[in-house]
Protein backbone atom coordinates (compact mmCIF):
# COMPACT_ATOMS: atom_id res chain seq x y z
CA UNK A 1 0.00 0.00 0.00
CA UNK A 2 1.36 3.52 -0.57
CA UNK A 3 2.85 5.56 2.02
CA UNK A 4 3.01 2.38 4.41
CA UNK A 5 6.44 1.46 3.45
CA UNK A 6 8.56 4.38 3.74
CA UNK A 7 9.66 5.61 6.55
CA UNK A 8 7.18 8.20 7.74
CA UNK A 9 9.01 9.69 10.15
CA UNK A 10 11.98 9.96 8.10
CA UNK A 11 10.03 10.65 4.88
CA UNK A 12 8.16 13.94 7.68
CA UNK A 13 11.73 15.33 9.48
CA UNK A 14 13.11 15.00 5.91
CA UNK A 15 16.45 12.49 7.09
CA UNK A 16 18.08 11.38 4.00
CA UNK A 17 19.96 8.12 3.75
CA UNK A 18 23.65 8.60 5.48
CA UNK A 19 22.32 12.17 7.03
CA UNK A 20 24.05 12.56 10.65
CA UNK A 21 19.95 12.00 11.68
CA UNK A 22 19.93 8.94 10.48
CA UNK A 23 23.40 7.60 11.48
CA UNK A 24 21.10 9.15 14.62
CA UNK A 25 18.13 6.82 14.60
CA UNK A 26 20.63 3.69 13.10
CA UNK A 27 21.46 3.82 16.93
CA UNK A 28 18.10 2.85 18.25
CA UNK A 29 17.18 0.89 15.74
CA UNK A 30 13.99 -1.07 17.29
CA UNK A 31 12.55 2.21 18.00
CA UNK A 32 12.76 3.20 14.35
CA UNK A 33 11.45 0.06 12.88
CA UNK A 34 8.58 -0.65 15.68
CA UNK A 35 7.31 3.35 15.59
CA UNK A 36 6.96 2.18 11.89
CA UNK A 37 5.51 -1.04 12.80
CA UNK A 38 3.02 1.23 15.02
CA UNK A 39 2.36 3.25 12.06
CA UNK A 40 1.57 0.01 10.07
CA UNK A 41 -0.57 -1.00 12.77
CA UNK A 42 -2.88 1.62 13.32
CA UNK A 43 -3.50 2.96 9.45
CA UNK A 44 -2.60 0.00 7.26
CA UNK A 45 -3.90 -3.11 9.88
CA UNK A 46 -3.27 -6.53 8.28
CA UNK A 47 -6.67 -7.19 10.41
CA UNK A 48 -8.91 -3.86 10.55
CA UNK A 49 -11.61 -5.12 12.40
CA UNK A 50 -14.32 -2.69 12.80
CA UNK A 51 -12.28 0.64 12.40
CA UNK A 52 -12.80 2.05 9.19
CA UNK A 53 -9.58 3.35 6.91
CA UNK A 54 -11.53 6.49 6.59
CA UNK A 55 -11.90 6.95 9.93
CA UNK A 56 -8.17 6.09 11.25
CA UNK A 57 -7.01 8.81 8.41
CA UNK A 58 -9.71 11.63 8.88
CA UNK A 59 -8.88 11.01 13.19
CA UNK A 60 -4.66 10.98 11.94
CA UNK A 61 -5.47 14.84 10.14
CA UNK A 62 -7.17 16.06 13.01
CA UNK A 63 -5.05 15.10 15.58
CA UNK A 64 -2.07 16.58 13.79
CA UNK A 65 -4.01 19.46 12.71
CA UNK A 66 -4.82 20.11 16.55
CA UNK A 67 -0.89 19.71 17.15
CA UNK A 68 -0.45 22.87 14.57
CA UNK A 69 1.59 20.64 12.39
CA UNK A 70 -0.12 21.28 8.84
CA UNK A 71 2.71 19.55 6.97
CA UNK A 72 1.84 16.35 8.88
CA UNK A 73 -1.51 16.36 9.08
CA UNK A 74 -1.35 16.77 5.25
CA UNK A 75 0.12 13.27 5.31
CA UNK A 76 -3.00 11.69 6.94
CA UNK A 77 -5.31 14.05 4.75
CA UNK A 78 -3.58 12.39 1.52
CA UNK A 79 -4.14 9.26 2.43
CA UNK A 80 -7.86 9.91 3.52
CA UNK A 81 -8.21 10.83 0.04
CA UNK A 82 -6.52 7.75 -1.43
CA UNK A 83 -9.02 5.98 0.64
CA UNK A 84 -11.94 7.43 -1.00
CA UNK A 85 -12.80 10.40 0.80
CA UNK A 86 -15.43 12.69 0.08
CA UNK A 87 -13.80 16.74 -0.50
CA UNK A 88 -16.94 17.06 1.66
CA UNK A 89 -15.13 15.04 4.60
CA UNK A 90 -11.79 16.91 4.09
CA UNK A 91 -13.32 20.08 4.37
CA UNK A 92 -15.39 19.10 7.96
CA UNK A 93 -11.93 17.78 9.00
CA UNK A 94 -10.54 21.35 8.17
CA UNK A 95 -13.28 22.65 9.58
CA UNK A 96 -13.64 20.70 13.39
CA UNK A 97 -9.52 21.93 13.50
CA UNK A 98 -10.64 25.55 13.25
CA UNK A 99 -13.06 25.40 15.82
CA UNK A 100 -11.29 22.67 18.28
CA UNK A 101 -8.41 24.14 18.15
CA UNK A 102 -6.53 25.54 21.40
CA UNK A 103 -3.53 24.72 23.61
CA UNK A 104 -2.76 22.25 26.30
CA UNK A 105 -2.02 20.56 28.29
CA UNK A 106 -4.83 21.52 30.85
CA UNK A 107 -7.33 19.62 32.85
CA UNK A 108 -8.49 19.72 36.57
CA UNK A 109 -7.18 17.03 39.27
CA UNK A 110 -9.40 14.81 41.93
CA UNK A 111 -9.49 17.27 44.85
CA UNK A 112 -6.80 17.57 47.03
CA UNK A 113 -3.16 18.76 47.23
CA UNK A 114 -3.22 19.43 43.21
CA UNK A 115 -6.26 21.59 43.01
CA UNK A 116 -3.94 24.48 43.00
CA UNK A 117 -3.42 23.62 40.02
CA UNK A 118 -6.57 22.87 38.12
CA UNK A 119 -6.38 24.55 34.75
CA UNK A 120 -9.77 25.45 32.79
CA UNK A 121 -10.07 25.15 29.25
CA UNK A 122 -12.48 24.02 26.73
CA UNK A 123 -14.03 20.56 26.01
CA UNK A 124 -14.96 20.14 22.51
CA UNK A 125 -18.35 19.97 20.94
CA UNK A 126 -18.90 19.16 17.10
CA UNK A 127 -20.32 21.78 15.89
CA UNK A 128 -23.77 21.36 14.03
CA UNK A 129 -22.48 22.30 10.55
CA UNK A 130 -19.87 19.61 10.37
CA UNK A 131 -21.84 17.14 12.89
CA UNK A 132 -23.50 15.36 9.66
CA UNK A 133 -20.68 14.83 7.15
CA UNK A 134 -18.88 13.67 9.96
CA UNK A 135 -21.85 11.36 11.21
CA UNK A 136 -22.14 9.85 14.52
CA UNK A 137 -19.16 7.57 14.86
CA UNK A 138 -16.37 10.51 13.99
CA UNK A 139 -18.39 13.13 15.72
CA UNK A 140 -18.19 11.10 18.69
CA UNK A 141 -14.16 10.46 18.44
CA UNK A 142 -13.42 14.30 17.17
CA UNK A 143 -15.06 14.98 21.06
CA UNK A 144 -13.28 11.97 22.74
CA UNK A 145 -9.67 13.11 20.49
CA UNK A 146 -9.76 16.52 21.58
CA UNK A 147 -9.69 15.64 25.16
CA UNK A 148 -6.89 12.87 24.63
CA UNK A 149 -4.77 15.91 22.95
CA UNK A 150 -5.52 18.81 25.39
CA UNK A 151 -6.61 17.93 28.65
CA UNK A 152 -6.32 14.40 28.94
CA UNK A 153 -6.24 13.84 32.76
CA UNK A 154 -9.91 15.17 32.00
CA UNK A 155 -10.14 11.59 31.31
CA UNK A 156 -13.31 10.02 32.83
CA UNK A 157 -15.70 6.53 32.20
CA UNK A 158 -18.29 9.11 30.66
CA UNK A 159 -16.04 9.98 27.84
CA UNK A 160 -15.82 6.17 26.92
CA UNK A 161 -19.27 5.84 27.42
CA UNK A 162 -19.98 8.42 25.17
CA UNK A 163 -18.14 6.40 22.30
CA UNK A 164 -19.19 3.40 23.26
CA UNK A 165 -23.14 4.59 22.55
CA UNK A 166 -21.70 6.10 19.45
CA UNK A 167 -21.27 2.06 18.08
CA UNK A 168 -17.43 2.27 18.85
CA UNK A 169 -16.84 -1.34 20.70
CA UNK A 170 -14.10 -1.65 23.48
CA UNK A 171 -11.88 -2.84 20.80
CA UNK A 172 -12.53 -0.24 18.92
CA UNK A 173 -12.03 2.14 21.51
CA UNK A 174 -8.35 0.71 22.47
CA UNK A 175 -7.63 1.73 18.74
CA UNK A 176 -8.72 4.54 18.64
CA UNK A 177 -7.05 5.77 21.34
CA UNK A 178 -3.90 3.90 20.09
CA UNK A 179 -4.09 6.09 17.28
CA UNK A 180 -4.26 9.46 18.87
CA UNK A 181 -1.55 8.08 21.78
CA UNK A 182 0.41 6.91 18.88
CA UNK A 183 0.40 10.06 16.87
CA UNK A 184 1.38 12.24 19.73
CA UNK A 185 4.67 10.98 20.11
CA UNK A 186 5.40 10.43 16.29
CA UNK A 187 4.62 14.30 16.17
CA UNK A 188 6.59 15.21 18.45
CA UNK A 189 9.54 13.20 17.24
CA UNK A 190 8.99 15.01 13.89
CA UNK A 191 9.26 18.43 15.58
CA UNK A 192 11.93 17.56 17.76
CA UNK A 193 14.57 15.71 15.53
CA UNK A 194 13.79 18.87 12.63
CA UNK A 195 14.47 21.21 15.29
CA UNK A 196 17.66 19.04 15.88
CA UNK A 197 18.42 18.54 12.31
CA UNK A 198 18.25 22.37 11.62
CA UNK A 199 20.75 23.34 14.32
CA UNK A 200 24.13 21.02 12.84
CA UNK B 1 -25.49 -5.51 22.48
CA UNK B 2 -23.23 -2.62 22.75
CA UNK B 3 -20.35 -2.86 25.42
CA UNK B 4 -20.62 -0.44 29.21
CA UNK B 5 -17.85 0.80 30.70
CA UNK B 6 -16.70 -0.61 34.17
CA UNK B 7 -16.86 0.90 37.47
CA UNK B 8 -13.56 0.07 39.28
CA UNK B 9 -13.97 -1.54 42.93
CA UNK B 10 -14.30 0.99 45.95
CA UNK B 11 -10.85 2.38 46.24
CA UNK B 12 -8.10 5.16 47.80
CA UNK B 13 -7.66 7.88 44.65
CA UNK B 14 -4.25 9.40 44.89
CA UNK B 15 -4.38 13.36 45.11
CA UNK B 16 -0.62 13.97 44.67
CA UNK B 17 2.57 13.00 42.76
CA UNK B 18 4.09 9.85 44.57
CA UNK B 19 7.44 7.49 44.11
CA UNK B 20 4.69 4.99 45.83
CA UNK B 21 3.79 1.64 44.02
CA UNK B 22 0.14 2.38 42.41
CA UNK B 23 -2.28 0.08 41.39
CA UNK B 24 -4.20 0.81 38.09
CA UNK B 25 -8.03 -0.02 37.09
CA UNK B 26 -9.77 -0.17 33.95
CA UNK B 27 -12.17 1.37 32.49
CA UNK B 28 -13.14 -0.73 29.58
CA UNK B 29 -13.27 -4.61 30.25
CA UNK B 30 -9.33 -6.34 29.52
CA UNK B 31 -9.38 -9.68 27.47
CA UNK B 32 -9.83 -12.48 29.96
CA UNK B 33 -7.00 -14.23 30.33
CA UNK B 34 -8.49 -17.59 29.36
CA UNK B 35 -9.73 -15.75 26.06
CA UNK B 36 -6.10 -14.64 25.02
CA UNK B 37 -5.19 -16.33 21.56
CA UNK B 38 -1.18 -16.68 20.77
CA UNK B 39 -1.33 -13.72 18.92
CA UNK B 40 -2.97 -11.43 21.97
CA UNK B 41 -0.30 -13.82 24.29
CA UNK B 42 3.04 -12.41 22.26
CA UNK B 43 2.00 -9.01 22.08
CA UNK B 44 2.69 -8.57 25.79
CA UNK B 45 6.16 -9.22 24.38
CA UNK B 46 6.92 -9.98 28.59
CA UNK B 47 5.01 -13.33 29.33
CA UNK B 48 5.02 -11.95 33.24
CA UNK B 49 2.41 -9.01 31.85
CA UNK B 50 -0.59 -11.14 31.55
CA UNK B 51 -1.21 -10.32 35.13
CA UNK B 52 -1.81 -6.70 34.08
CA UNK B 53 -5.44 -5.12 33.28
CA UNK B 54 -3.56 -2.44 30.99
CA UNK B 55 -2.00 -5.04 29.02
CA UNK B 56 -4.40 -6.80 28.70
CA UNK B 57 -7.19 -4.21 27.77
CA UNK B 58 -3.99 -3.06 25.28
CA UNK B 59 -3.48 -6.32 23.88
CA UNK B 60 -7.32 -6.48 21.88
CA UNK B 61 -4.92 -4.45 19.62
CA UNK B 62 -2.39 -6.64 19.38
CA UNK B 63 -0.17 -5.73 16.67
CA UNK B 64 -0.39 -1.77 17.74
CA UNK B 65 0.33 -3.03 21.45
CA UNK B 66 3.63 -5.11 20.67
CA UNK B 67 4.92 -2.16 18.15
CA UNK B 68 4.27 0.13 20.92
CA UNK B 69 6.12 -1.97 23.63
CA UNK B 70 9.14 -2.35 21.11
CA UNK B 71 9.47 0.83 20.45
CA UNK B 72 9.15 1.81 24.03
CA UNK B 73 12.15 -0.73 25.29
CA UNK B 74 14.43 0.72 22.94
CA UNK B 75 14.13 4.20 23.68
CA UNK B 76 14.60 3.45 27.36
CA UNK B 77 16.79 0.49 27.59
CA UNK B 78 19.07 0.44 24.76
CA UNK B 79 22.48 0.88 26.33
CA UNK B 80 24.00 2.07 23.88
CA UNK B 81 25.62 5.72 24.10
CA UNK B 82 23.50 8.31 24.61
CA UNK B 83 21.36 10.06 27.40
CA UNK B 84 22.25 7.78 30.92
CA UNK B 85 19.03 5.33 31.90
CA UNK B 86 18.34 7.52 34.61
CA UNK B 87 17.87 11.01 32.57
CA UNK B 88 15.79 9.04 30.11
CA UNK B 89 13.87 8.48 33.00
CA UNK B 90 13.79 12.02 34.45
CA UNK B 91 12.54 13.01 30.80
CA UNK B 92 9.62 10.25 31.25
CA UNK B 93 8.64 11.41 34.65
CA UNK B 94 8.61 15.14 33.72
CA UNK B 95 6.43 14.55 31.17
CA UNK B 96 3.81 12.94 32.89
CA UNK B 97 4.37 15.16 35.73
CA UNK B 98 3.23 18.25 32.90
CA UNK B 99 0.36 15.99 31.62
CA UNK B 100 -1.13 14.77 35.08
CA UNK B 101 -0.37 11.73 34.82
CA UNK B 102 0.14 9.94 38.45
CA UNK B 103 0.46 6.64 37.28
CA UNK B 104 3.79 7.08 34.65
CA UNK B 105 4.55 9.70 36.97
CA UNK B 106 5.17 7.32 40.13
CA UNK B 107 6.16 4.85 37.97
CA UNK B 108 9.32 6.88 35.97
CA UNK B 109 9.94 9.27 39.14
CA UNK B 110 10.61 5.56 41.24
CA UNK B 111 12.91 4.69 37.84
CA UNK B 112 14.55 8.38 37.60
CA UNK B 113 15.56 8.06 41.28
CA UNK B 114 17.16 4.76 41.18
CA UNK B 115 19.13 5.13 38.66
CA UNK B 116 20.21 9.04 39.20
CA UNK B 117 20.31 8.20 43.19
CA UNK B 118 19.17 12.00 43.29
CA UNK B 119 15.55 10.47 45.68
CA UNK B 120 15.41 13.93 47.03
CA UNK B 121 15.45 15.85 43.69
CA UNK B 122 13.25 13.67 41.84
CA UNK B 123 10.64 13.91 44.71
CA UNK B 124 10.71 17.86 44.63
CA UNK B 125 10.05 17.56 40.77
CA UNK B 126 7.00 15.47 42.00
CA UNK B 127 6.50 17.99 44.80
CA UNK B 128 6.80 21.21 42.94
CA UNK B 129 6.69 20.77 39.39
CA UNK B 130 8.54 21.12 36.42
CA UNK B 131 9.66 24.69 37.03
CA UNK B 132 11.69 23.28 40.10
CA UNK B 133 15.67 24.13 39.93
CA UNK B 134 17.35 20.66 39.83
CA UNK B 135 20.61 22.11 38.69
CA UNK B 136 21.28 22.87 35.20
CA UNK B 137 21.73 19.81 33.70
CA UNK B 138 18.05 18.36 34.74
CA UNK B 139 16.29 21.71 34.41
CA UNK B 140 17.41 21.65 30.52
CA UNK B 141 16.36 18.43 30.52
CA UNK B 142 13.03 18.85 32.41
CA UNK B 143 12.55 22.12 29.97
CA UNK B 144 13.01 20.21 26.98
CA UNK B 145 10.48 17.88 27.99
CA UNK B 146 7.39 20.10 28.83
CA UNK B 147 8.29 22.34 25.81
CA UNK B 148 7.75 19.26 23.32
CA UNK B 149 4.96 18.50 25.45
CA UNK B 150 2.77 21.42 25.34
CA UNK B 151 0.21 21.21 22.37
CA UNK B 152 1.03 23.08 20.29
CA UNK B 153 4.75 22.06 20.91
CA UNK B 154 7.06 24.81 21.39
CA UNK B 155 10.10 23.02 21.64
CA UNK B 156 12.81 25.18 19.58
CA UNK B 157 16.24 25.76 18.65
CA UNK B 158 16.77 27.12 22.24
CA UNK B 159 16.39 24.13 24.15
CA UNK B 160 18.67 22.20 21.53
CA UNK B 161 20.71 24.33 22.85
CA UNK B 162 20.59 24.94 26.34
CA UNK B 163 20.68 21.02 25.98
CA UNK B 164 24.37 21.01 24.03
CA UNK B 165 25.64 23.60 26.82
CA UNK B 166 24.86 20.96 29.29
CA UNK B 167 26.67 18.96 28.16
CA UNK B 168 24.56 16.43 25.87
CA UNK B 169 25.60 15.46 22.47
CA UNK B 170 22.79 14.81 19.35
CA UNK B 171 22.41 11.28 20.45
CA UNK B 172 21.27 12.67 23.81
CA UNK B 173 19.54 14.96 22.76
CA UNK B 174 17.41 12.69 20.64
CA UNK B 175 17.12 10.28 23.55
CA UNK B 176 15.87 12.68 25.39
CA UNK B 177 13.17 13.83 22.83
CA UNK B 178 12.27 10.30 22.15
CA UNK B 179 11.56 9.70 26.10
CA UNK B 180 9.47 12.90 26.09
CA UNK B 181 7.47 11.75 23.08
CA UNK B 182 6.96 8.38 24.29
CA UNK B 183 5.72 9.40 27.28
CA UNK B 184 3.14 12.02 25.31
CA UNK B 185 1.77 8.29 23.90
CA UNK B 186 2.14 6.49 27.45
CA UNK B 187 0.23 8.59 29.65
CA UNK B 188 -2.76 9.56 26.63
CA UNK B 189 -3.59 5.59 27.52
CA UNK B 190 -3.04 5.70 31.15
CA UNK B 191 -5.03 8.54 31.67
CA UNK B 192 -7.71 7.88 29.42
CA UNK B 193 -8.71 3.84 29.54
CA UNK B 194 -8.53 3.70 33.74
CA UNK B 195 -7.63 5.55 36.89
CA UNK B 196 -4.99 4.90 39.38
CA UNK B 197 -5.49 4.10 43.15
CA UNK B 198 -3.21 4.05 46.12
CA UNK B 199 -2.07 0.26 47.41
CA UNK B 200 -2.62 -0.77 50.98
CA UNK B 201 0.74 1.10 52.53
CA UNK B 202 1.26 4.32 50.03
Amino acid sequence: MPGTDADVIDTLVGIAPGSPLSAIRARRPEARAHAQATYRALFAPEKPGNVTAQERFAVGGFVAGLHGAPEIAAHYTARLSESGASIALKEAIDAAIAEARTSGPYGRYAPGPLSREDAEGPSYRVGAAIRPTLGPRLAAAFEHVHMLVFHPRDAAPAALQALLDAGWSTTDVVTLSQIVAFLSFQIRVVIGLRTLAGRP
Amino acid sequence: MSDTVLKPPAHTIPTAFTRAQLDWLPWLEPLAVEAMTERHLASLVDAARVKSPYFRLLARDPDALEARTRTDKDIFYNPDAGLPRAERELAAAATSRFNGCLYCASVHARHAATYSKREADVERLLDAGVTVDLGERWNAIVAASVALTATPSVFGPEHVDRLRRAGLDDLAIADVIHAAAFFNWANRLMLSLGEPAATAGS
